[in-house]
C-alpha cells in the first residue's frame, strides 16, 4: 500500500490544468497512463532519473478510477490533496459550496480517530 | 541592534481577498464586516512603522512536496513569486512578488543553526497563501522586505508543539540581536479549528468552538504553560484534521512571549473557520 503514491498522484494532477480536465473526463485511463508514465518520476530530478518500484495496489488504483473520494479518505490519502483536486473538478457542477457540502455528507461516516495519513 | 516592533498572529483565510473584492450580488453578506476588521487590524501593523516583515506560514503541498520535506525552513532570496495556479482557481488569489530581506535571512539562518535549530532554506522559494494572505490583509501596498520562515503543519511526522514554541522564542532573540537599525515586524498565521477533507468541513463555524473559544483565550492572555500542557500532536486532531495550523499560532506566542497578554484581539465567527487577529506590542505601543 502506498499512500505515497496517492498523495503523488493527488499532487501532480492538480498542479496541472490539462491533467486536471482529463483525470475528470477520463478517470480510468488517466490512473492508468500515470501509473505507467508518471508515477516513477522523481519531481525534483531531471528526467533522466527515475525510480523503478512505484505502483499502486489494486484498491488504490480503483479508488482513484472511480473518483471515489470517500474511499481515498479511507486509505490515509492526504485529504487536503483530495479535496483540492476534486474542488477543481466538480465544483463547478454545483452551487456554490454545494460541492463542499456533499463531500462533507459522503463522508459522514467517518469517526475520530481519522486513518492515519503519515506516509 | 534591530528592534521587534510588532508581533502579529492571525488566521489565514484564502478566500478573504475575493469576499473583500466582490461587488453587487457576488458579495458575501458577511464581507463589509469582515473588510472592517482586517482594516482596524492592519491600523496595529501600520502604526508600527516596520521596515522589514518577518512572514511565518506553511506552504500547501505547492513547491514543498513529499520527496524532500523540511521541517523549518527559512528563506533566503532577493524576490519571493507568489501564489499557484491551484489558488488563483480555487481562491482567485492574485499572482504577486514580494522583495526579501536576505541579510536578516543569511542572519536568522545562521544563528538559527548555531542556536539548536538545524533549519532549512531555499535560494527560489514561491510562497503561497499562508503568505500572501497577511500581506493581503496587513500590508496590501506589498511595499517591504520580508523573510519567509516556512513550518511543516501537514505533513507527518510533525515537530512537536514545544519546538514550535522555542522556535519563535528564538526568532524574537535572534530578531533582536540581528546588528541592523531596523524595525521589524514579525507576522504568523495559522488556524483555529479546521476540517479540510473531512466530515466536519464547510460547516456554519468552525468544527469545534469550544476549542476556539480556549484558543482565543491562551493566546490572547500569552498563556503558553496553559497550552502547550493541553495540545499535543494527538489531541490536536479532535477539533478538526487540520487544525495541527494552530502550532504556527503557538510559535508566534513564542515569540510574543510566556505571559505576555495580546494589546489586540479580534475574532470573526464564519462559517468553516473562525478568524482570529493577534497584535503584541513589544514596548507597549509606547514608539508606536
Amino acid at each position: 500500500m502506498s499512500k505515497y503514491l496517492l498523495n503523488k498522484f493527488l499532487f501532480t494532477v492538480d498542479r496541472d490544468p490539462e491533467l486536471v480536465e482529463r483525470y475528470r473526463e477520463e478517470p480510468r485511463a488517466t490512473v492508468e497512463w500515470w501509473e505507467g508514465e508518471y508515477a516513477n518520476r522523481i519531481l525534483n530530478c531531471h528526467d533522466g532519473e527515475s525510480s523503478t518500484w512505484l505502483r499502486f495496489d489494486d484498491v488504490e488504483r480503483e479508488a482513484l478510477a472511480a473518483h471515489d473520494y470517500p474511499r481515498l479518505f479511507e486509505l490515509g490519502a492526504h485529504p487536503f490533496l483530495t479535496l483540492t483536486l476534486f474542488i477543481a473538478m466538480f465544483e463547478r457542477d454545483h452551487p456554490p459550496l454545494g460541492f463542499q457540502t456533499e463531500y462533507a455528507r459522503r463522508l459522514s461516516h467517518m469517526r475520530l480517530p481519522y486513518p492515519d495519513i503519515a506516509t | 541592534m534591530a528592534e521587534v516592533v510588532a508581533v502579529i498572529a492571525s488566521t489565514h483565510h484564502p478566500f478573504y481577498y475575493r469576499a473583500s473584492t466582490a461587488t453587487g450580488e457576488d458579495r458575501p453578506p458577511f464581507a463589509d464586516e469582515w473588510v472592517r476588521k482586517v482594516e482596524a487590524f492592519r491600523e496595529t501593523l501600520t502604526r508600527a512603522r516596520p521596515d522589514v516583515l518577518v512572514m511565518v506560514g506553511s506552504d500547501h503541498f505547492h513547491q514543498l512536496w513529499l520527496d524532500n520535506m523540511p521541517q523549518f525552513l527559512i528563506g533566503k532570496a532577493p524576490f519571493y513569486d507568489a501564489n499557484f495556479y491551484n489558488e488563483e482557481r480555487e481562491f482567485g488569489l492574485p499572482r504577486m512578488v514580494c522583495q526579501g530581506q536576505e541579510e536578516l535571512s543569511s542572519y536568522i539562518l545562521r544563528e538559527g543553526i548555531d542556536a539548536g535549530f538545524d533549519l532549512a532554506f531555499s535560494n527560489e522559494l514561491r510562497i503561497d497563501h499562508s503568505i500572501t494572505c497577511p500581506i493581503i490583509t496587513l500590508r496590501p501596498q506589498n511595499d517591504l522586505p520580508i523573510v519567509p520562515v516556512y513550518t511543516n503543519i501537514f505533513a507527518p511526522p510533525l515537530p512537536r508543539p514545544k519546538r514550535f514554541v522555542q522556535l519563535g522564542q528564538t526568532i524574537r532573540e535572534l530578531v533582536e540581536s540581528w546588528p541592523a537599525e531596523q524595525r521589524v515586524a514579525i507576522i504568523g498565521t495559522g488556524h483555529l479549528s479546521l476540517e479540510l477533507g473531512g466530515p466536519r468541513q464547510f460547516g456554519p463555524h468552525g468544527p469545534d468552538p469550544e476549542f476556539d473559544r480556549k484558543a482565543v483565550e491562551w493566546i490572547s492572555s500569552g498563556d503558553i504553560e496553559g497550552c502547550l500542557a493541553e495540545v499535543t500532536l494527538d489531541s490536536l486532531h479532535l477539533p478538526g484534521n487540520a487544525t495541527h495550523g494552530f502550532m504556527d499560532f503557538m510559535l508566534m506566542m513564542g515569540v510574543a512571549g510566556e505571559g505576555r497578554k495580546a494589546d489586540y484581539v479580534d475574532t470573526y465567527d464564519l462559517f468553516h473557520t473562525m478568524e482570529a487577529y493577534f497584535t503584541w506590542y513589544p514596548d507597549g505601543g509606547a514608539g508606536a
